[in-house]
């Protein structure tokens, strides 16, 4: 729930994670768990599903206006087309930013967030802070990252309740008219995709979500 | 219920101190690859569904749900239903009617999903544009109405089909109801001045009643 991690627990992490270990080693021991499993379910979302996908996702619908309306129709059928499906993407809405609205994704009641797109949540969507306070203030909430709206841009916020999923299409940014996909995706934040932030211009270094 | 996890609206959490997007690790710590990796192992045992796995994590005693770390609160959900469904006293008899998924199993499990969309039983009671109330309740079970928009009035924005019914599918019995996507003014949930023009939030049809 923690926002930061220095705050106390009642349980010094030593003892975390030995009663963590001891719960694997029960586990292995007993044939309820193979080691290869959760070796091949951690290498899944270290190395394989992340924001990239969700970046490819987006610099494509900037340009593509096909691709684009079959996203915002039926999303999750769409990004299926690029190899990305799987848990917590079965159902998906994708929200488009313009001048006039923005979107912001939140899960107020645990951490559902669209794992095929933007693979596991930060801590800080997962905390109660922001669980708490994107329904309620989110002109506050966005300030603390940095993102000034205009007055009379209209927000909504999206509390995934269900197993749909909410993915941000952000706005694309001035200045990248002619730019290659692969270009594009460098621009498109994670944070950009939950609705936090907008996409990097085309002057900012971004995101290191390469190709 | 409403429990601690219920937090939408809350005040007094102060800031969010994100950590920057570059810079944050996926876990924080080992133990915490091996609480999730453990976590969806032993779910795709079968023994247990998304929304006991949640609700096990939520019926913690409020204080304990909110002085742990996100991922203790995973460990103490996963302990809980283990224990409850007996799988920590397994014996050889009780192991062979699992299927324990190998790697490849778990990884075609992750790749493929659960979809939650389920044939239509009956026809939906509201479509878009309806105004619709939600209901007041007091529950002791999962649910996946939250508490801020208990009583608020909101428009039916999209009807997304019948998707399996949380607060019965924690007590085991899946079925599907009709799922819509409602919106509020902000205005309705927190008072003029509010910040945010709309919520949107998904909501089942039980969870729904015609303004009165």
């Amino acid at each position: 729930m923690s926002h930061d991690h220095d705050h106390d627990h009642t349980e010094p992490p030593g003892d975390l994670a030995l009663r963590v270990k001891a719960l694997e080693s029960l586990l292995v021991e007993k044939g309820l768990v193979n080691p290869d499993t959760l070796n091949t379910i951690i290498e899944t979302y270290e190395h394989r599903v992340g924001p990239r996908n969700g970046a490819e996702v987006v610099a494509r619908a900037w340009t593509d206006d096909g691709f684009k309306q079959a996203l915002l129709a039926d999303g999750a059928a769409t990004v299926a087309q690029l190899g990305f499906t799987g848990r917590q993407g079965e159902h998906l809405t994708v929200v488009e930013n313009t001048p006039d609205v923005h979107n912001l994704v939140v899960c107020t009641l645990c951490s559902c967030y669209p794992w095929t797109l933007l693979g596991l949540p930060p801590v800080w969507y997962k905390s109660a802070p922001y669980r708490a306070r994107a329904v309620s203030e989110p002109r506050s909430v966005l300030a603390e990252f940095g993102t000034r709206l205009p007055d009379d841009t209209e927000i909504r916020v999206w509390d995934s309740t269900s197993e749909m999923r909410y993915l941000v299409l952000p706005m694309r940014p001035a200045g990248t008219e002619g730019w290659a996909v692969e270009d594009l995706q460098r621009l498109v934040t994670r944070n950009a995709m939950i609705g936090v932030e907008q996409a990097a211009t085309a002057d900012q270094q971004s995101t290191g979500h390469d190709a | 219920m409403n429990g601690a996890h219920d937090l939408g609206g809350k005040q007094g959490f102060g800031a969010i101190n994100p950590e920057p997007e570059l810079e944050e690790p996926l876990f924080h710590a080992d133990w915490e690859r091996r609480v999730f990796a453990m976590t969806l192992a032993t779910g795709m045992l079968g023994q247990w569904n998304i929304d006991e796995s949640r609700h096990a994590r939520e019926r913690q005693h409020p204080v304990d749900y909110l002085r742990h770390s996100y991922y203790e609160n995973w460990l103490q959900g996963v302990e809980t239903l283990l224990q409850e469904k007996g799988l920590l006293d397994i014996d050889e008899a009780g192991l062979q009617r699992l299927t324990v998924p190998n790697a490849s199993g778990a990884e075609k499990n992750l790749f493929s999903g659960g979809p939650t969309l389920m044939p239509d039983v009956k026809a939906p009671l509201f479509g878009p544009g309806d105004s619709v109330r939600v209901t007041r309740r007091r529950e002791p079970g999962h649910t996946r109405m939250p508490a801020y928009v208990q009583g608020a009035v909101g428009r039916i924005e999209a009807h997304y089909g019948s998707h399996v019914f949380p607060d019965a599918n924690a007590r085991g019995e899946r079925r599907g109801e009709h799922l819509y996507s409602v919106s509020f003014s902000g205005e309705q949930l927190w008072g003029p001045g509010a910040e945010v023009a709309r919520v949107l939030v998904d909501l089942w049809e039980p969870y729904l009643e015609v303004p009165g």
